[in-house]
């Protein structure tokens, strides 16, 4: 099992110590162009999680190329690079950019169709124009995300990456949108059922690796994600307020497992789905 | 920076305003107006404080209770621990040969620590009421003004400012004093530059503050 940051919540470049306690380090997502990104306020705390709205703020594909990604090899950990456009094309333009990487492609931007077919789309694009491996990052707002990992899988996708934030509002004291935005990704504790419900009804669909994430902040949390078909656990928004949070998750994760009267973490792999008639989604 | 879990010396009022005295342990007080990231019990995401007093032991930061986090912080009890991670963030310059500090509300609470850093410069700070003028007494050297007469009618300019408080303040500061150093706020979730979600324009981009800042020269 490999222990990742989720795309967005570590930036390795100002915090590489922290980026080398990850098996990986996730990158925030690219883009073709350049973006500044949303103007502020970008966040807002909520009773059980957080919402942000950043935008996807980052240097574009040909800085990225040149500036960012050789800085990122320096820190010597392993890279995922995650990928976003507005278009197939665009997407996969960056794919056949990129070389000994693991590609993630964000498949939830703001003015991408979450639509199967869509990410289908975007994902065989990929595949034609690289050999890395591909996995594909799903919103948990699909009503049958099971459905959209079946076909990004015939599309050719090499792995799922489960979840992406989902859609939310909080409203400041005036009753008005806490983010200039209006609505922003939700995440952090409260996202973790969600996300369980995901990687548990992706893992009855498909055998490609998973990387479960969503509200992850203890080593019991990373194990449940395991439980329910995870190969890998990406941490989020326990970053931001535990920037020493993967040390901890791996101490912890020992102790879950011996509680759960397992010998190794991986022995949890998927036995939430146990003693489960099919079909029953009371896990 | 390092973090470390704390232990709460007493949480004392001063004014409208909650003083957290934590231990200090190995944790630097760093430059005043660096920021400490202060885990706030029951919230998800920790608040970022600057230091306010660094009395030998121990890290004080000055409080408004305002928001659910801010209201965590102020009802902590002697013994109670939190994680504290710092210190984070740009500071002032003390280089200057004629400080002027000049605060507004709670933004004078890295202006203790910098006062002393300083050697007691004189002090201009702006209320909105009595009772949160009593923080005044942190400060010494101070001179006080209260809603509805604004720091920038009276504020000297002749002098090197060293300002923080709110937005529209440190704007009008700025009008009067193109050189000053301000010490600006954002909300923040991670404080390390990971979020994203702390930038302000700076030098016509958006750039995270907590690498960028707190402190900022205006010119």
């Amino acid at each position: 099992m490999l222990l990742l940051n989720a795309s967005g919540c570590l930036d390795a470049l100002t915090a590489p110590d922290l980026a080398r306690q990850l098996d990986a380090f996730v990158t925030k997502t690219v883009t073709p162009e350049p973006r500044e990104g949303n103007a502020p306020i970008r966040i807002a705390e909520t009773d059980h999680g957080m919402l942000n709205a950043i935008g996807l703020a980052n240097p574009g594909r040909d800085r990225f190329l040149v500036e960012t990604l050789p800085a990122l090899r320096s820190i010597g950990v392993p890279l995922w690079v995650s990928v976003g456009g507005f278009a197939a094309h665009e997407y996969a333009e960056t794919c056949a950019a990129l070389d000994d990487v693991t590609i993630e492609l964000n498949l939830s931007c703001p003015n991408v169709d979450e639509a199967p077919d869509s990410a289908a789309e975007i994902v065989a694009a990929c595949r034609a124009a690289t050999t890395l491996p591909v996995y594909a990052k799903l919103s948990p707002a699909a009503w049958d995300v099971a459905e959209v990992a079946r076909a990004v899988e015939a599309a050719g996708a090499d792995g799922l990456s489960l979840v992406n934030t989902i859609r939310g509002v909080a409203l400041d004291r005036r009753l008005r949108p806490a983010l200039s935005r209006g609505a922003g990704g939700y995440s952090g504790p409260a996202l973790k059922p969600i996300a369980l419900a995901a990687v548990y009804a992706c893992r009855r669909a498909t055998d490609l690796p998973i990387v479960g994430m969503g509200g992850a902040q203890t080593g019991r949390d990373v194990l449940e994600f395991v439980a329910c078909g995870a190969t890998h656990v990406a941490l989020g928004t326990i970053l931001f307020a535990d920037p020493e949070a993967p040390a901890r998750v791996r101490t912890e994760l020992t102790e879950a497992t011996a509680e759960a009267g397992l010998e190794h973490s991986g022995d949890a792999f998927g036995v939430a789905h146990d003693n489960v008639a099919a079909g029953d989604n009371r896990a | 920076m390092r973090r470390e879990r704390r232990s709460v010396v007493a949480v004392e009022w001063v004014g409208a305003y909650a003083l957290l005295r934590v231990t200090r342990g190995t944790l630097d007080s760093g430059t005043p107006g660096q920021f400490f990231m202060l885990e706030a019990p029951g919230r998800v995401l920790p608040r970022p404080m600057s230091l306010c007093l660094a009395p030998k032991g121990e890290l004080a930061f000055l409080i408004d209770p305002v928001g659910p986090g801010t209201c965590a912080l102020a009802a902590l009890d002697p013994g109670d621990e939190i994680a504290v991670f710092g210190p984070l963030g740009n500071g002032f310059r003390l280089d200057v040969p004629r400080p002027y500090l000049v605060g507004g509300g709670i933004g004078i609470a890295p202006l203790p620590y910098l006062s002393e850093a300083l050697e007691r410069p004189p002090a201009l700070l702006g209320f909105r009421s009595e009772r949160h003028a009593e923080a005044a007494a942190l400060v010494p050297n101070a001179e006080v003004v209260i809603d509805p007469v604004f720091v920038t009618e009276v504020m000297a300019t002749d002098r090197d400012v060293l300002a923080c408080g709110p937005e529209p303040m440190l704007e009008a500061v700025r009008a009067l004093a193109p050189d000053a150093q301000l010490a600006w706020e954002a909300p923040m979730a991670c404080g390390y530059g990971a979020c994203y979600g702390c930038v302000v324009e700076i030098d016509g981009a958006l750039k995270r503050l907590c690498v960028e800042g707190p402190v900022l020269c205006s010119s």
